[in-house]
């Protein structure tokens, strides 16, 4: 053990000593993460699709419910030529591949070796999400399972194809899915994605695409 | 008086007399108002939610070496390394031994304060490696070789005429009233700069113990970038900011980014566990993070004001205090301005030097409204006063109150000084006694009556 890690943690035992009294807390009896405290997100499933249609609108992200695959790939398919997507990076997988494929234009997969230039080049990223949470229009992607890291933040746009069964309520739900998945071997990123990226440092004005996406679209299937 | 004291009076003198700057500020912080609250309001019981929070970060504050003990050994089993600083000085060393082992020639960088805390690139700077803050707000701050104004919004004091003006000069870009225009300047000039960077260099807002990821939040994507282009990742965090579990990201990252930016969620909340991993498809190649103590063991070991160490870094307290909004982020002459920074500077950078800062409140206690946290901020900053009184007894107190304290014992010698004080008291304002000429300058001395209570007294007792 280094010296420094030493020192710290002595110096840490020594100052918590003196304990600090508890806070008095209303809502210590429930759960900690404040479930039951955020914002609502209905009781139903027709309830959750409706919450997280709204947030995703308010966030300025494109959301196309669509009944089936083949459904998506013509949307999708539509949406390159009207955008003029060209090249478009892609990772295996059984909701993406046949999507990837039907547009007209380059695709590739990122499963292969590539380099940062070619991703950089790519007009479009095309991923999966391991879930979507409607509580904040968040979805989520992992390195492990939508294509590593550069894939839905380096591309101008960035194309998720997802199933209504991966929509969960909220974050807390996330949270447990992911723990229950994962079991305890995190993938070596997990993002939540809220919208298209953004800034306000010039006088607190909105502006979309900062550095990542200026463009987020979620096709959700079913 | 210290240094640090004169230049804040100096300047908070200047920023406070320019309306222009004040309103721009105001309107600046208007839509972040108007958002806030709208996003507040949609929570169940925002109060609540404060509780939950709270309570996440005392457990893990009041437990500190067990939680840190099991982030440090979860962190490693998921392949990244862990370095600990005992202060700014071992914390740069360590970075630099990082970038020389690692062959970097270029480094680009995500916000981060505490590396702004150890004066970080300044240290890389001379040791001759490129670094290139990538966040809008701190790109805008370095090509202006300025400190950040506000430790959430770098640059808000800047109108797009500034920032305009600032990239034409060092970037050739046209002139542009655009802030769209302008933020895609800077984004096409640091596309490239993620791409050859050899090493990454950010923060972390929480440190995850039961999982050992540290977590990320931003609005922009640079940070994402930061972490997965560049070959290193290094990350510099301080140890406070563990907690014990994924679950209590439930509650802390939906309420940082309301208090902090009036968003129901920040746009990306990213957890980093480890380096590549076998079959993923890209990622950096090592991931370190410097833990830095740098003074927090001794707020800690003040059970009084411990819950400063709580902060999550929203900034909300800023974005409400009078103080701020009327003297600006740079008068402080700190890396943490506002209330927060006004409680913790002088436990971390000495309480003789900066103890001014907790003199400049108003006590109105918006900063403990507003923290998400429940940090008892406004009391924090009387404490700072009662403290620094000890350390630097204040001359002027103590001559007028050992004096008070001697003639109020003496009831011949209180009614005679009644009597010369009723009447020299129109002199009062010719006297050098701190402050009271600037007071005087739009303010009338009340008047003063001609006989005390207790010769009024007297004489309607003889009536």
């Amino acid at each position: 053990m280094s010296d420094a890690r030493k020192e710290i943690m002595a110096r840490i035992r020594e100052a918590l000593k003196t304990p600090s009294p508890k806070p008095h807390l209303k809502g210590e009896s429930a759960k900690v993460t404040g479930r039951a405290w955020l914002p609502e997100v209905g009781d139903t499933k027709a309830e959750t699709y409706a919450l997280l249609s709204d947030n995703l609108a308010k966030l300025k992200a494109h959301f196309h419910p669509v009944e089936n695959l083949d459904q998506a790939v013509s949307l999708v398919k539509d949406l390159a030529l009207k955008k003029n997507w060209k090249t478009i990076a892609y990772h295996k997988n059984e909701l993406v591949t046949p999507v990837a494929q039907a547009i007209e234009g380059e695709s590739w997969a990122v499963d292969d070796a590539f380099t940062k230039d070619k991703l950089e080049a790519a007009d479009v990223g095309l991923t999966s999400c391991v879930s979507i949470v409607a509580q904040f229009g968040a979805i989520l992607v992992s390195s492990e399972t939508s294509g590593g890291r550069g894939l839905s933040i380096l591309p101008p746009v960035h194309v998720v194809i997802a199933k209504a069964d991966q929509v969960v309520p909220d974050l807390a739900a996330c949270f447990e899915q992911v723990n229950a998945q994962f079991k305890g071997k995190m993938p070596s990123m997990l993002s939540f994605i809220t919208g298209p990226s953004r800034t306000g440092d010039i006088e607190r004005i909105l502006v979309l695409g900062a550095h990542g996406p200026k463009e987020l679209y979620l096709i959700l299937i079913g | 008086m210290s240094d640090s004291k004169s230049i804040f009076i100096k300047e908070s003198t200047l920023t406070s007399a320019d309306g222009d700057q004040r309103q721009f500020i105001r309107t600046a912080l208007g839509g972040y108002y108007k958002n806030r609250d709208l996003y507040k309001a949609k929570y169940r019981d925002w109060e609540l939610a404060r509780d939950a929070a709270s309570l996440a970060k005392w457990s893990a504050v009041n437990n500190l070496a067990e939680v840190l003990e099991k982030f440090v050994a979860k962190f490693e089993s998921n392949g990244g390394k862990v370095h600990w600083a005992r202060d700014a000085a071992e914390a740069r060393q360590i970075i630099l031994h990082l970038l020389a082992k690692a062959n970097a020639k270029a480094v680009i960088k995500s916000k981060c304060m505490t590396t702004e805390e150890i004066h970080l690139n300044d240290a890389l700077e001379k040791a001759g490696y490129g670094v290139v803050e990538s966040d809008l707000g701190e790109f805008i701050q370095q090509l202006r070789g300025e400190a950040p104004y506000h430790f959430v919004f770098p640059c808000m004091h800047l109108k797009r005429e500034a920032i305009s003006d600032l990239f034409t000069k060092h970037l050739g870009t046209a002139a542009t009233d655009s802030p769209e225009e302008l933020t895609m300047i800077a984004r096409k000039h640091l596309r490239k700069l993620y791409i050859t960077a050899d090493v990454g260099i950010t923060g972390a807002n929480f440190l995850v113990a039961d999982t050992g990821q540290i977590s990320i939040t931003e609005n922009e994507g640079n940070a994402r970038l930061t972490a997965a282009m560049p070959r290193v990742h290094i990350a510099l965090s301080g140890i406070e900011k563990v907690i014990n579990s994924i679950d209590d990201l439930a509650v802390l990252l939906p309420m940082l980014a309301t208090a902090g930016a009036g968003q129901p969620m920040t746009c990306y909340n990213t957890l980093y566990a480890g380096p590549k991993k076998p079959g993923e498809r890209d990622g950096p190649e090592e991931f370190h993070l410097v833990l830095l103590d740098n003074a927090r063991t001794q707020l800690l070991a003040d059970p009084e004001q411990r819950d400063a160490l709580h902060c999550i870094r929203c900034g909300a307290c800023l974005n409400v205090c009078p103080i701020f909004k009327n003297i600006g982020g740079h008068a402080y002459g700190t890396t943490y301005q506002g209330p927060i920074g006004s409680v913790i500077t002088p436990h971390l950078r000495g309480l003789k030097d900066w103890n001014h800062l907790s003199g400049a409140s108003s006590l109105c206690g918006a900063c403990t409204d507003a923290c998400p946290v429940r940090i008892d901020l406004h009391h924090h900053l009387l404490q700072n006063r009662r403290n620094a009184a000890k350390v630097v007894p204040n001359l002027f107190d103590r001559v007028f109150h050992g004096t008070f304290n001697f003639v109020i014992q003496r009831p011949a010698l209180f009614s005679l000084g009644g009597k010369v004080f009723r009447k020299t008291f129109g002199l009062l304002k010719y006297l050098p006694v701190p402050y009271l000429g600037t007071w005087l300058k739009s303010r009338d001395l009340p008047a003063i009556p001609k006989k005390s209570f207790r010769e009024e007294w007297k004489e309607s007792k003889n009536v």
